[in-house]
This record gives structure tokens, C-alpha cells and sequence, in this order.
């Protein structure tokens, strides 16, 4: 059905809100912010102003001044709160890693981090201005599967850093393909999820008062969660295994409205976890150190990383020792990407903490409530989908640094040093910028999107349209 | 399929399926706030304290840390190191005040005033935060403070030079109000070098600490010697106090050789002429029969209550480092008291305490207690506290204070301490020597303590204990009065020339009325 429309009902005069001055306001203020931090960590160091935080300060200003552009042309609906709040975590995160660069001056990151942001911008940029309807990504939903799988399975060919296998290097650039490849696998669920969600629902057999569904339905869809699952575990890195299950569960449920699934993936994670943590060497010791975080230094080696971890949290109190004043020295090599909430604890305090995890609250809670708003299942799913990464890695990272639930090596999204994981995040927050302007737009005439022109891939298909 | 997608998703309750996994990130979230807040909060203080957490000590060591002043002058300094453990600790005239100051090691920790002002030094101290519980409140530390000691440099120099090296000790305090005037030991060490981390300071800390001359034991303070004939002022004292003696000139009907009361053992004199000779001839020729049969005649309980006042048997005792405990036995045989009379047996004494013995002689039988930390100031110079003069005991009468200073001076004008003698002052002094050793085999110890008061002044200016261990020591009193005696005569000098001379600006006024 391409026909137009040839003389539309004029629409109801209703002006929809843009909030796009609101959201430039925002921007200025997380900019500030992060100038400001970035000067405090100077005086606090050295007593001055680093000299370079004009250009800092430009630097920042004109990477969230593009991203605001191409929001404001592109996406105009979209959610004022989501680009501002990433570009202060992204912000603080460079004045942390800056900040720790000064223990380490042989190993400066914050430069790096500052590039890998700015391709991060721009390949948001890229996002918001080319993908003007997400609907389109349906169509990939295969190509996103595999290219995940090939992503993940690339490290296997490389050698391990630090126990896990999770880098490419290429000349002197690594990258983790993990990172790209959790967007992908949540573009292919929220696609065939949605395709599949009423055979998913309404078929099958009963089995113990659960109607399990047909095989050939969830069949395929298991097979490549087991999959990637079982290449993760190849290359043990739990913290990732955990996210693409935690996501392959919560997008079951909200697909299917099922409450059995939520008990059924509980069940399967707590006997994946107990098999793989009391066999698997490597997350064994992660499980021993969650359990006794002292042992090490009972036992007279001196405390380990989670422990100078929860050292550096104490220390912090609950209003901090102040930015540049702390000793995340202490903790060691991955104080700049797995323990970086370690140095947020110690030197911004409860306070400053709680002020980070509740940007990441906001961040997810916009993200589920574009995906209520959202009148296709894809866009739902897929808004919940990305909503859902962010809050079970913050989740996932957080609890380990702080002892909750055993360590896994992950990045905390935007504040972490780590190019791919930056990178990906600002994916992450493009998508979630053209979602929720979807969601808040007025209902556009159906041709113009043209959804009724895409050939589909997938089998279930509904072709009544 | 007739159902649009929205109304389909809407049916099987897609809003209610989101809103529930919306509630779910709720419950990571507050998970993760509970959890912060038990980190942060409730286990804060347990997780501080781990013995493991080194941040404590790297707080500590990120300030410079305060001074410590000898006249006004500080003989320590900080060095920035840009170490993790920032701030290193370097001595002037290392050697000379390690007595006093002790050293404040990054790997070792603090001893002496470092150790007992420590929290004036590194900041923590609540007498330095500008309002009550400050620091708990605020979880910070002030900076550190300054420590004005009472050591005079001239005194300590003249008893470091006077000892050269050998080994010894020297304690010299104000009579009147206790204030530490000098504190040597010898042989010393710089105190700098065990600043700071590394191997040069544990190759340092090893090679001291396996060195046969103990540099880092504090002999004026920390070690006890056998006093020897020292010690007859305390049984003097003791045996005026008790009226055992009444005139100090009356034979006392002692036997020369005296046998010890329950044994055949006769003790003999290095002097000659005690029998029955007069307690100011056995004080100022150091008879053993006479002191000996003093001690027995006064008692056991006598004794023991008189060597209290004086400072014996007290393990509390703090200037403000702590200091050894000096011994007399409380339980013995009358033979072992009548050794213990004369310095022997077990009789054990601080350099310091032998000082103080000399002290409440010097001040009129009462002891005051002895000090080595004038005050404290801020980091700004503030006053924050200033050791007030405290009585010790009356360790005597008045008058028995009064007739011992004569005796004692008659040691030093005709008698076994006739180097102490200083032109134009009013000297007196005490010899000993003890032996010690398998068989006394041991190097001798020569003792000598005394006070010394300028012709024109009101009272004593300084009273000394010197102790040294001497080779060419022979006879008994000839050993304290050779080489012990010159020593202590040097720093009554250096007393006698700084008295007057204007440092500190206010001097205590029981000194200058």
C-alpha cells in the first residue's frame, strides 16, 4: 500500500512540546559542571586551574552543541533529559580518568577517552541524522545477529588481558567487541520478539501450570542466547554473559506478559551462576573475593582490589574527600575502568554517588517511558531493550565494586576509560533519542514512513498489513 | 492477524509487563543506594580502622608535619618527597636531639616527644581543631602543630661533647620547676635516616638496631643502671627524714667492716675512716658500713616510702615520653637492704631519676614533676596548651633538703666530686660508681649527680645526672669524680651562663621571683 494520501484531514492543532531550549539549558549546566570538576581537580592537585580548561571546556561545549544540533533538526520530539545527562556522565567520567591520570603520568588516558568521546558524539550524530525511522532496523534484524556473533567470537583468535579474552588489538588500538555487539543483540531480540510474540504467548504446551511455548518458536531465539552466552564464557567474561541474560529475560517477559519466564530465567541464572562460579577458576576466585573480601589480607598478602574497593568507598563518607584528593592509587591498574565508581565513592561521598546512580535512574526511566509511549512492539522492545543494558550494567558494575554481588569485569557506562564502551553508549543514547521522538511526536500520516515498503526478513512476519 | 500491533500489545499487557521491569530497575537501584549507604556510612568507621587500609597513613604523611623547637629554633623539618607517603621527616643536629625528639618514620612509626605529641605533630589532635569534636565531624586533621620543648642547647651541647661518643647519659632539670634543660644519650644517631620507605632506611633501621652500642636505646630515660653511691642521698634523705639520723655530725657507731645483718659477709669500704664515723663524713667520702647500716636502721617500709616520694617504683612516670621504671625492691632480707642501701642489689635508676633525686635536693626536699614539653602551639604559633608546673612529691623535709645541700656540697669542695667545682658558684655533688657484670666483670658505670646555684641567685639553677661507662675506672668514687664529675661540671656551667640570658622570653615565675 504506497498510495498517498492526496488531501489529508488538517490535524488537530495541538502544539506538541519540544523542549528543546529546556534541553540546551541542560547542556550548558552539565558543561559547567564538568568544566568545573576539571578545574577542581587542578587546584586541588597543583593549586591552579589546569591551563587547558578553556579548551576543555570548548572541547565539551561543542561536542553537546553538534549532538543538540542534530537532535534539533533531526529529532525535535526527543527527550530533552536523555542528551544532557549523558553528556555530564560522559563529562565527569573524563574529569575522573583526568583526574587519575594525574597519579599515573606514564599512562595518560584522558586524552584518548576525550577522541573516543568525540567519535562517540559524532557517530550519534551519525545515528540521529541517518536513522530517521527506527523501525528500519527491524529489517536488519539477522545482519545485527550476525555481526554480533562474529564480534564476539573475534577475540577468541586473540590473546587474553587480564584473564579475559574480550579485546581486539589491531596495531596499537584495542577494542571490545562485547560493547558493540550488546546493541546488536538487542535490536535482534526486540525484533523477533516482536515478530514472534503472540506464537510466543498463545502455543505450546502446559507443563507444570507454565505454558511453554512451541520449540520452533523459541527455538532459534535460545540457540543464540546460549550461544553468545557460551562464547562470553570461552572468553570468561561473566559481567557481559549476565547482561545478555538479564536482557534476554526482561525482553521475554515484556514481550510475552508472562510472569513464569522471570521465575524460569531466575532459576537458570542461579544454576548457570553456582555451576560456572564453583567450576570455572577465574569467576571462582571472583565468587571467594565477593564472599571474603579480607581473606587475602587475613592471610597476611595485603588487601586485594575489592577490598582497597571498599576501602576507598569508606573513605569517602558520606560528603567525600573532595575531587583530586583521594587515593585511588591504591587499587590498582583498573582504577581508570572497572573501579572508576570507586574513585566517584571516595571523593564525591554518598552524596556525589547517589547523584550519579540517580542519572543513571533517569536515563533508564526515560528510556521505559519512550517504550511506553511507543505504539510499535519493535520500538517498545527495543527502548526497553537498551533501557534495560544500561541499568544492568550499572547494576552489574556498581554491586561488584562495592561488594553487593561478585566482581565482573564491565564498564561503567560513560564514566569508564574505554573507547568501544563509550562509543557504544552514545549509540545507545542516539537510539534512544530517535525512539523517544518517535514516541512523543504527533502521529505522523502513515505513508511517509513508508514501513509498508520494507521487505522483512523475518518469517513471522504479519504480511496483512 | 486482524489486531493492529499496538491494540495487540496493549491486550496482552504490554504497559503492565514494561511498568513491572520498570520496578525491577527500581529495585537494582535502591538495592545499589542501600548498599552505598552501608559502605559509606555504616561500615565507614569499621573498614577505616582495617590495620590493611593505608589511608590513614597516607593522610597522615600528606601535611608536613609540625615542628619541634629547642629555643625557639626547630631541630626538625619536613621534606616533600612526592612520594605516595608525601612528607618526610629530616633532623637538624640529628644525633645531638634524638633524646629528645625521637624519630617519626614512615616505616617504623614514632618514638619520644614524636610518639607522645604525635597528635599535636600530624594534626589530629582535638586541642587543635577550632571547635570540639571537629575533626570527627568534619573527617579532617588540622595542620600539624608545633612542640616548644625545654631543652637549652648550650646545656645539651656541653653534655653531648662531654660525653664523646662513649657511652652514657646526661639529664639535666630546672630544680624549682622540673623543666628538662637536657637529655643525652650516648652514642646517638641521626634520626633522619629512618625517615621515608625504601631499603635505605630498613639497611638504616637494620644496622642501628644490630649495632653493640644501642644507639637508639635512650639511656637517659629508657635504661636503668645501678646507681652505686649515689644513691646514699636518697638513704641520707631517708634516714634524716625518719630522725634515725638527728645530727649530722654525731658518729654513728658503725663497725668497719660491717657484716650484713644475717650473714658473714662483711662489706668493706673503698674509703677510709667510716668507722663510726658521722653521716657528713660517710656522704662526703662514700662510706658503705655507714650508708649500708643507715638503710637498715630506717627499714624496710621506711625505705621503700621514702625512695617513692622520690620517684622509684613509679611506672607511670611520663615527660611526657614514658619513662623506665626505676627499682628498689619492696620485698627483702635486711642484708639485701642494706646492699640495696648503698645502690646495690637490685637498686635500679634512670639517668632522669637520679637527676630528680639531685632536684629535690637542690629545691628544698620538694620534687617537682619533670617536664620536656613547654607547650604546644597551632600551626599559626597559637598557644594551645602549655605544661603547667606540677609538684611531684615532697620527697624530704625542708630541713633534711637543707642539710643534704650542705653535705653535698662538701662532696664537691673537700670531698670525692672536687671536679665538679665551678669559680663563683655554689656547688653540690654526689660520685658513685657501680659495677655490674658476672663476677662485676662488666665495664663500671660512673655516676655523678649534682646541682650548682650562682653565688647571687635565690636558688639552684640546674641539677644533672651524668652517667658513663668508663674503662679507666678503678676505685670506686675516684671513677665518678674522674670522669663523670668534668661532664656534669660543663653543663652546670652552660646553666649558669644561660641563666639570665633572656631564652625563654617568660621564663616560669617561681623563677624569676
Amino acid at each position: 500500500m504506497t498510495a498517498t494520501t492526496p488531501d489529508p484531514p488538517p490535524p488537530p492543532r495541538v502544539r506538541l512540546p519540544r523542549r528543546r531550549g529546556v534541553e540546551l539549558s541542560l547542556l550548558l549546566c552539565a558543561v559547567v559542571f564538568s568544566v568545573y570538576g576539571y578545574a577542581d581537580v587542578g587546584l586541588a592537585h597543583s593549586g591552579a586551574v589546569p591551563p587547558d580548561v578553556a579548551g576543555y571546556g570548548a572541547g565539551l561545549g561543542l561536542l553537546a552543541l553538534l549532538a543538540h544540533l542534530a537532535v534539533r533538526v533531526r529529532a525535535p520530539y526527543a527527550d530533552p533529559l536523555l542528551l544532557p545527562i549523558a553528556v555530564l556522565l560522559n563529562g565527569l567520567g573524563l574529569v575522573l580518568i583526568y583526574r587519575l591520570d594525574l597519579e599515573t603520568p606514564a599512562d595518560r588516558a584522558a586524552p584518548t577517552q576525550l577522541v573516543w568521546s568525540a567519535v562517540g558524539v559524532a557517530l550519534f550524530a551519525v545515528v540521529v541524522v541517518c536513522l530517521h525511522d527506527h523501525r528500519l532496523l527491524q529489517r536488519y534484524a539477522y545482519v545485527s545477529v550476525a555481526a554480533a556473533l562474529a564480534l564476539l567470537s573475534a577475540p577468541i583468535f586473540f590473546p587474553a588481558v587480564n584473564g579475559a579474552k574480550i579485546w581486539i588489538r589491531i596495531g596499537g588500538l584495542s577494542f571490545q567487541p562485547g560493547e558493540f555487539a550488546k546493541v546488536l543483540l538487542a535490536v535482534f531480540f526486540a525484533a523477533y520478539l516482536a515478530a514472534n510474540r503472540t506464537a510466543l504467548a498463545h502455543t505450546g504446551r502446559r507443563m507444570w501450570g507454565l505454558r511453554l511455548p512451541a520449540g520452533r518458536v523459541l527455538g532459534p531465539i535460545v540457540a543464540i542466547w546460549l550461544l553468545s552466552v557460551g562464547v562470553l564464557i570461552l572468553e570468561r567474561d561473566l559481567g557481559t554473559s549476565l547482561l545478555f541474560f538479564g536482557l534476554f529475560v526482561i525482553l521475554l517477559y515484556v514481550a510475552t506478559g508472562r510472569t513464569g519466564w522471570i521465575a524460569v530465567g531466575m532459576v537458570l541464572a542461579g544454576i548457570g551462576a553456582f555451576v560456572v562460579g564453583s567450576l570455572e577458576p577465574h569467576v571462582n576466585g571472583r565468587v571467594e573475593d565477593w564472599l571474603h573480601p579480607f581473606a587475602s589480607i587475613e592471610a597476611g598478602r595485603g588487601p586485594g582490589q575489592l577490598a582497597q574497593s571498599l576501602f576507598a568507598f569508606a573513605a569517602g563518607g558520606m560528603f567525600g574527600v573532595g575531587l583530586g584528593l583521594g587515593h585511588s592509587t591504591l587499587i590498582g591498574f583498573a582504577a581508570k575502568s572497572d573501579f572508576i565508581l570507586a574513585t566517584a565513592g571516595e571523593e564525591l561521598g554518598l552524596v556525589g554517588l547517589t547523584a550519579i546512580f540517580l542519572l543513571y535512574a533517569l536515563l533508564v526511566g526515560r528510556g521505559y517511558r519512550s517504550g511506553l509511549a511507543l505504539r510499535d512492539a519493535f520500538g517498545r522492545l527495543l527502548a526497553i531493550g537498551l533501557a534495560s543494558i544500561l541499568a544492568l550494567q550499572v547494576f552489574v558494575i556498581a554491586g561488584g565494586v562495592m561488594g553487593l554481588i561478585p566482581l565482573t569485569g564491565m564498564a561503567m557506562p560513560f564514566l569508564a576509560q574505554g573507547g568501544s564502551s563509550v562509543v557504544t553508549n552514545w549509540i545507545i543514547v542516539a537510539l534512544l533519542i530517535r525512539l523517544s521522538d518517535s514516541a512523543r511526536a504527533p502521529a505522523p500520516p502513515p505513508d511517509t514512513l513508508g514501513i509498508d515498503t520494507l521487505t522483512t526478513p523475518l518469517p513471522q512476519r504479519e504480511e496483512a498489513r | 492477524m486482524t489486531l493492529p500491533q499496538d491494540l495487540d500489545l496493549a491486550r496482552t499487557g504490554g504497559s503492565r509487563t514494561i511498568r513491572r521491569a520498570a520496578a525491577l530497575c527500581l529495585v537494582l537501584l535502591v538495592a545499589l543506594l542501600v548498599n552505598a549507604a552501608r559502605v559509606q556510612v555504616f561500615q565507614a568507621d569499621r573498614l577505616g580502622d582495617n590495620a590493611a587500609n593505608r589511608r590513614p597513613v597516607l593522610a597522615r604523611y600528606a601535611e608536613p608535619r609540625g615542628n619541634i623547637l629547642v629555643a625557639g629554633e626547630p631541630v626538625t623539618a619536613s621534606k616533600d618527597t612526592g612520594q605516595l607517603l608525601r612528607y618526610e621527616r629530616t633532623y637538624t643536629d640529628g644525633p645531638l636531639y634524638a633524646p629528645v625528639t625521637g624519630y617519626a618514620s614512615q616505616t617504623y612509626g614514632t618514638t619520644l616527644v614524636e610518639n607522645a605529641e604525635d597528635g599535636i605533630l600530624s594534626g589530629t589532635s582535638p586541642l587543635l581543631a577550632p571547635l570540639p569534636f571537629w575533626n570527627d565531624i568534619s573527617r579532617t586533621r588540622q595542620p600539624g602543630g608545633n612542640v616548644v620543648t625545654t631543652i637549652e642547647p648550650a646545656l645539651q651541647q656541653a653534655a653531648y661533647r662531654g660525653l664523646a661518643g662513649r657511652r652514657g647519659a646526661v639529664v639535666a632539670v630546672e630544680p624549682s620547676t622540673g623543666r628538662v634543660l637536657a637529655l643525652v644519650s650516648s652514642p646517638s644517631y641521626d634520626p633522619g635516616v629512618l625517615s621515608g620507605t625504601g631499603s635505605e632506611v630498613a639497611t638504616a633501621w637494620a644496622r642501628l638496631n644490630a649495632a653493640p652500642a644501642k644507639p637508639m636505646l635512650n639511656r637517659a630515660i629508657r635504661e636503668t643502671y645501678p646507681p652505686g653511691s649515689t644513691f646514699k642521698i636518697v638513704t641520707a634523705a631517708a634516714a634524716l627524714d625518719s630522725g634515725v639520723v638527728r645530727d649530722v655530725d654525731a658518729p654513728t657507731g658503725t663497725p668497719d667492716p660491717y657484716l650484713l645483718p644475717g650473714t658473714r659477709t662483711a662489706l668493706p669500704n673503698e674509703a677510709t675512716g667510716c668507722r663510726d664515723a658521722s653521716l657528713a663524713y660517710a656522704i662526703r667520702w662514700s662510706c658503705n658500713t655507714v650508708m649500708a647500716d643507715l638503710g637498715v636502721k630506717v627499714g624496710l617500709a621506711g625505705m621503700v616510702d621514702a625512695v617513692r616520694r622520690f620517684g622509684f617504683n613509679d611506672p607511670g612516670l611520663r615527660i611526657p615520653s614514658g619513662v623506665a621504671r626505676s627499682n628498689f625492691d619492696t620485698d627483702m632480707t635486711l642484708d639485701q637492704l642494706a646492699l640495696s642501701a648503698i645502690g646495690q642489689y637490685d637498686t635500679a635508676a634512670t639517668p632522669l631519676q637520679m637527676a630528680m633525686v639531685s632536684a629535690a635536693v637542690a629545691n628544698g626536699g620538694e620534687l617537682a614533676q619533670p617536664h620536656l614539653v613547654e607547650s604546644t602551639t597551632s600551626a599559626a604559633g597559637g598557644v594551645v596548651d602549655r605544661t603547667a608546673r606540677r609538684a611531684y612529691a615532697q620527697a624530704m623535709k625542708a630541713s633534711t633538703a637543707a642539710q643534704l645541700r650542705k653535705l653535698m656540697v662538701g662532696v664537691v669542695e673537700g670531698g670525692s666530686g672536687r671536679n665538679a667545682r665551678i669559680e663563683g658558684a655554689e656547688v653540690g655533688g654526689k660520685t658513685g660508681t657501680a659495677q655490674h657484670g658476672v663476677g662485676n666483670q662488666g665495664t663500671p658505670y660512673a655516676w655523678f649527680i649534682g646541682w650548682a646555684r650562682a653565688r647571687d641567685a635565690a636558688r639552684p639553677a640546674v641539677a644533672v645526672a651524668v652517667v658513663v661507662e668508663d674503662t679507666s675506672a678503678r676505685r670506686e668514687d675516684i671513677s665518678g669524680g674522674g670522669s663523670a664529675a668534668p661532664i656534669a661540671r660543663s653543663v652546670m656551667e652552660a646553666a649558669l651562663a644561660a641563666e639570665g640570658r633572656g631564652w625563654p622570653p617568660s621564663r616560669s615565675p617561681e623563677r624569676d621571683g
